[in-house]
Parts: C-alpha cells; sequence; structure tokens
C-alpha cells in the first residue's frame, strides 16, 4: 500500500522573510564584541600575564594587558636587607638569565660606592662572558617557545640543548644551575675553574652549528616568514615613547645599546656590532635575537683570548676588590689577624657602608635596560631601590599593539616581545 | 650639548623654580620646587630632546614633611645624556599632574606608584591598580606598611594573612642596637600572632 506524506511547500513570500530574519540575527551577532580573557595560565603566555582581550569575529578589537600575578615585593624586600643579601633576589627576577641580572645589580651598588669603573680586569672580563653567556641563554629560550608557539616544535629541541649546556657552564663557575648568585659587591665568588675557558670555547664550537641549523630551520622557512612579517609593527617613534628597550628597541631601528652608548666593564675594549631592524615588526625582532646570539659569540671568543690570565689564572689576578670595607677578607687571614677578623665582623654583621646618595644604572640585559635606582640614606641598608624591570615597560605597548591583529597573531606578538614575568612583577 | 648644560637650560627657562643641579657619581640632578609644575617641566624637558623616559620612582620619606618624592629619569637617545628630576609632595595632597601626554611609557610607570604608594596622578585616564589587585586596601611600599604584611578583612581573593617571619628572609636593620632588637624573628609584625621566639622573650 503506498504511504502518502504532506510536504508543506512554503509560498515564495515566507521563505524571503525567513531568510531575512536569519540574516538579521547574523548581522546582530556580528556587531557584537566578544571578551575572551587570555591567561593567566596560558601556554602562550610564558608565565602569568593575563590579557582581557576584545573580540570581533577574529579580529582583536582591545586588548587589556594584567600584570602582577607573580609580585613578591622585591622592592620592599630590598629596604629590609643589606645589600649583599639582595643578590639572592636578582635570580629571581629574570630567570632565564641570572647571571646577566647579578652582574646589573652588582654594578649599581658599585655605582653608588664609586668602585664600578675599578674592578680588576680579570673580574670584568669573566663578567662580561656571564653577561653574554646569559644573553645567549635567554634569547633560545626566547627563541624555542616563540618558536612553538607558532608551530615549529624542532627548534625548541635544538636550543634547549643548547641551553642546557650554558647551564653546565654556570655551574661549573658558580655552583649552581639556575639561581647563580655569581657576584658579589665589589668582584665575584670566587675564580672560574681553570678547564672553564677551554670549555666556553668547546661550547661556542658546538653553538655555531646548532644556530646556523636554526637558521636555515626558520630564516628562511615560508610559513614562518609569513606568519612574522608585517606583524605586530613597532615605529622607531613608538618604541621611544613606550620606553621599549633592549632587542624590542633595536629592532625598531633606533641605535642604542648601552654596552656601546655607555659602556661599562670592559665592553669598550671589545668588537662587536649592534644588529638593528628595519620597521620593527615580529620578523625584525627575531632577527635583532638571532644576530645578538652571533654578536655574543663574538664578543665571548674575544674575552677568551683576552682574559687576563688566561683561562688557569696562573699569574693570580684577583677577581674582586681588595678592600675590606667592601670584599670578605680571605678566610685564612680573618683567622689569624685582628684587622681582617674585624672587617668580617661588619661586612656579614652591618652589611658594606655606602655613602648616602642616589644612583641609577642600566644594565643591558637580555630583556633590555634592567636598571636600578638606589636612594642610600648611609649604611649598609638601601632606603629604597627600584627595579627598572625591561619586561614591565615592553608589555605596557601591548594596549597599542594587539588591536587589529588576529587571535591567533597573539603568540606571535608575544612570543616576539620575549619578556619575562618573574621580572614584570618583581 | 651635555646634561649640564641641558639642565642649565632648564633652570634659565623656569629660574627660581628649579634649584641648581647637583652632581653624584656622574648624574645630574634637578629639584623641582613645585610638583604641580612637573608637566610644563617636563614637557620642555622632550623639547630640548630628552625623548625617552626611562623611569618614574616614588620615595617615601615616612616621618618627613612633604612626605614624598618622585624621581624622574630622562634620557635623550640621540646624544645619550641623561638627567634626574625630583619633586616632593605633601601626604594631605598625595597628587601631582600626570606626565603621560609627554611620554606614553609613563601610563604603567604611574599607575605603578599609585599602587605601590598611593600617590595619584592628576590627568591620568586609566589610574588603577596594577600589580597588587582591585580592591586591595592598602599601598605596601609606604614605609608604614610591614614587611610582614597586614591582615585584610577581604574575602580569600588572595593571601591577605600576615606572613610569618620565622623561616622567612632574614631581615638585619642597621643599628647600634642589641642583636636582639636587631634580630627579626623577635620583631612581632602588627596584628600577627606572638611566634614561639616571642615566647622566649617574654619568659626572660
Amino acid at each position: 500500500m503506498a504511504q502518502v506524506q504532506d510536504i508543506e511547500i512554503r509560498d515564495s513570500a515566507a521563505r524571503t522573510a525567513a531568510a531575512a530574519e536569519e540574516l538579521q540575527e547574523m548581522q546582530d551577532m556580528q556587531g557584537e564584541k566578544m571578551v575572551l580573557n587570555m591567561g593567566p595560565s596560558h601556554p602562550a603566555t610564558h608565565g602569568v600575564l593575563r590579557i582581557v582581550l576584545e573580540l570581533d569575529g577574529e579580529i582583536i578589537t582591545k586588548a587589556d594587558p594584567d600584570v602582577g600575578y607573580l609580585h613578591r615585593g622585591d622592592e620592599k624586600i630590598a629596604e629590609n636587607m643589606t645589600y649583599t643579601q639582595f643578590i639572592p633576589y636578582t635570580d629571581r627576577l629574570d630567570y632565564l638569565a641570572p647571571l646577566a641580572s647579578n652582574v646589573a645589580y652588582a654594578l649599581s651598588v658599585e655605582k653608588l660606592l664609586g668602585i664600578h669603573e675599578k674592578l680588576p680586569p680579570r673580574c670584568q672580563y669573566i663578567r662580561v662572558m656571564c653577561c653574554e653567556l646569559a644573553r645567549i641563554s635567554s634569547h633560545l629560550l626566547g627563541l624555542g617557545a616563540f618558536a612553538m608557539d607558532t608551530g615549529a616544535v624542532t627548534v625548541f629541541l635544538l636550543t634547549f640543548t643548547e641551553r642546557e649546556k650554558i647551564y653546565n657552564l654556570a655551574e661549573a663557575a658558580s655552583g649552581a644551575r639556575l639561581t647563580n648568585s655569581y657576584t658579589r659587591i665589589g668582584g665575584l665568588m670566587r675564580d672560574v675553574p681553570p678547564d672553564w675557558c677551554a670549555q666556553v670555547r668547546q661550547f661556542l664550537k658546538e653553538f655555531a652549528v646548532a644556530l646556523a641549523e636554526a637558521h636555515t630551520l626558520l630564516t628562511r622557512n615560508r610559513i614562518w616568514v609569513d606568519r612574522l612579517r608585517d606583524l605586530g609593527v613597532v615605529s622607531k617613534e613608538m618604541a621611544i615613547d613606550y620606553g621599549l628597550s633592549g632587542p624590542n628597541l633595536r629592532g625598531s631601528g633606533v641605535n642604542w645599546d648601552l654596552r656601546k652608548n655607555q659602556p661599562y666593564l670592559c665592553y669598550k675594549d671589545l668588537d662587536f656590532d649592534v644588529a638593528l631592524g628595519s620597521i620593527g615588526d615580529c620578523y625584525d625582532r627575531y632577527l635583532v635575537r638571532m644576530e645578538e646570539m652571533k654578536q655574543s659569540m663574538r664578543i665571548l671568543e674575544q674575552c677568551v683570548n683576552k682574559i687576563p690570565g688566561g683561562g688557569e689564572n696562573k699569574s693570580k689576578e684577583p677577581v674582586s676588590i681588595e678592600d675590606g670595607k667592601i670584599t670578605l677578607p680571605p678566610k685564612q687571614k680573618v683567622m689569624t689577624s685582628m684587622e681582617e677578623l674585624i672587617h668580617q665582623f661588619m661586612l656579614v654583621t652591618e652589611g658594606i657602608n655606602c655613602p648616602p646618595g642616589e644612583t641609577y644604572f642600566g644594565h643591558e640585559n637580555p630583556k633590555g635596560e634592567l636598571g636600578f635606582y638606589i636612594n642610600s640614606k648611609g649604611g649598609g641598608v638601601p632606603y629604597r631601590l627600584k627595579i627598572r624591570a625591561p619586561s614591565f615597560i615592553n608589555l605596557s605597548i601591548l594596549g597599542e599593539l594587539m588591536p587589529g591583529a588576529m587571535i591567533s597573531d597573539v603568540p606571535v606578538i608575544l612570543g616576539s616581545l620575549d619578556f619575562v614575568m618573574g621580572e614584570s612583577d618583581r | 650639548m651635555s646634561a649640564l648644560e641641558s639642565a642649565n637650560q632648564i633652570k634659565a627657562k623656569f629660574g627660581d623654580l628649579v634649584a641648581e643641579p647637583t652632581e653624584f657619581r656622574g648624574e645630574i640632578t634637578l629639584i623641582i620646587a613645585d610638583a604641580e609644575k612637573i608637566f610644563e617641566v617636563c614637557h620642555f624637558a622632550k623639547q630640548i630632546g630628552f625623548d625617552y623616559l626611562v623611569d618614574i620612582t616614588s620615595v617615601d620619606n615616612y616621618g618627613q614633611d612633604p612626605r614624598w618624592t618622585v624621581v624622574y629619569h630622562l634620557r635623550s637617545i640621540v646624544d645619550g645624556k641623561e638627567i634626574r628630576l625630583k619633586t616632593e609632595v605633601s601626604e594631605e595632597k598625595s597628587e601631582l599632574p600626570s606626565v603621560l601626554p609627554v611620554w606614553r611609557t609613563a601610563n604603567w610607570h604611574e599607575r605603578e606608584i599609585y599602587d605601590m604608594m598611593g600617590i595619584r596622578f592628576a590627568g591620568h585616564p586609566d589610574l588603577r591598580r596594577i600589580l597588587m589587585w582591585e580592591g586591595y586596601p592598602y599601598h605596601p611600599l609606604r614605609k608604614d606598611f610591614p614587611l610582614a604584611g597586614k591582615p585584610t578583612d577581604l574575602p580569600e581573593i588572595a593571601f591577605t594573612r600576615v606572613t610569618p617571619m620565622e623561616g622567612g628572609p632574614f631581615v638585619t636593620l642597621p643599628s647600634s642596637d642589641e642583636a636582639v632588637a636587631r634580630e627579626p624573628r623577635v620583631r612581632t609584625p602588627e596584628g600577627a600572632e606572638p611566634g614561639i621566639s616571642d615566647q622566649r622573650l617574654v619568659k626572660k
């Protein structure tokens, strides 16, 4: 038996009305903006950064970065302890390059003491080597994480293999892999081991190969270039106006490197170039970091060859200022001589007696200009210590950079700015 | 033009408002007498080449009047000269003009000072807390705020209880007091329960 089914066929006027209603609904939805809460725990924000994104479809119309999730009150802590006691806290600022932060802090206090230009040459060379190793280490992590967020996982494995070698070098020098606290006010904790310079030389040999490999994986990679080019453009004027520093400033073509413009340590005796970008997009910032690693290798090579006393320090070059009022005297003498005993006692209990006054010292850290403003009223404790954290200031441009970009561009822009929240939030 | 010449140029323009430049460790400091004029001074400084604002900081001169010092670090990217501007603000007022229209980087610096010290910036479009959370009642970098923290009545959205100092950072203060007075573990923070070491001290 045949079944009969009624099919409702609407007339054309009703169909048009329904379609118009549907279209109206779609249009209403399009005009509606969605607020997306990215972070504070998100793999692409490299730490605890929260960004409140306002989206129109896939396009970002507004971005409000929210920092402070890692705030530990370092500036408050610094006011309550002696200058030497604060050194371990500087490890935890930029924990991807603790050696460089140590040097920055030590130089700031030494500037207050007026001895930052009188450091022993061997100490200056070792500190420069520490800074440049830290720069390579920080840029490698930045590059690896940046590439991984963009979809190129291989580079991450490559860079982390190389970082491991830098950790080994840091461990040989200071005894710690991550929280080094290698510097002391007026010098270093100890000299590097006799074979350290040879190890650095060996590392440079291997690293040159790895860096070349990273270049072949990324620099001419069609996907990589397409995703980075013309994205997150920071003009020269904007970079200066927003106070950007480090590779982010130089990526916009501003020729400013504290190692060249306000030379400290032995940088004026070393030959290196400053990498500059041209238009200030993500690709420029990437290229600047790659070139900086190459220049760091050049600096390290020169240091290994020129270091006073040579690798083994047979001529017993000092690595600390020999002033009982600033650096700890040798333990042997503390046990046998009255003056050294008093110096040791005063340094440990009261701290280094700094003159009253105020100084600011800016250091070219891997992330940018890490500066310490010290306001001293005399004595062993700073009255006020302000940390000018480059990551904090570099992040402040996000609100300007994000609008107009797509949501998939967010990890790329974040990766190209290369920040670390431990330093940003202090 | 050197930093000192630029400092003298600012001094010449504003006269008595600006004190004689002082130098310490090669850094030039200018003290601006009236905080209300800081915008004009910064605006002029930018015109004579200080295009880069390095940092803004505040200092709490607790127990003195005026209580706040606000410190500006300026730099010229072109020739590398640097200068420091300082101005003082009284506790009753706790407000000075924002320099955000001069350098946009001042935005987060001023928010941070408001958050940490409680100094307000007139004309800042978005003066919110930045490091602490919205609704936190204190300004932790003030000298009368204890290192251990203060308890708050807020719901437990974050750590609002006092940090126990025992086992915490070893804090020493320079003073001629006895070691007992300098030792942080004998000091009880405001509002905290006395610790074990306090009881030991009481018995003595």
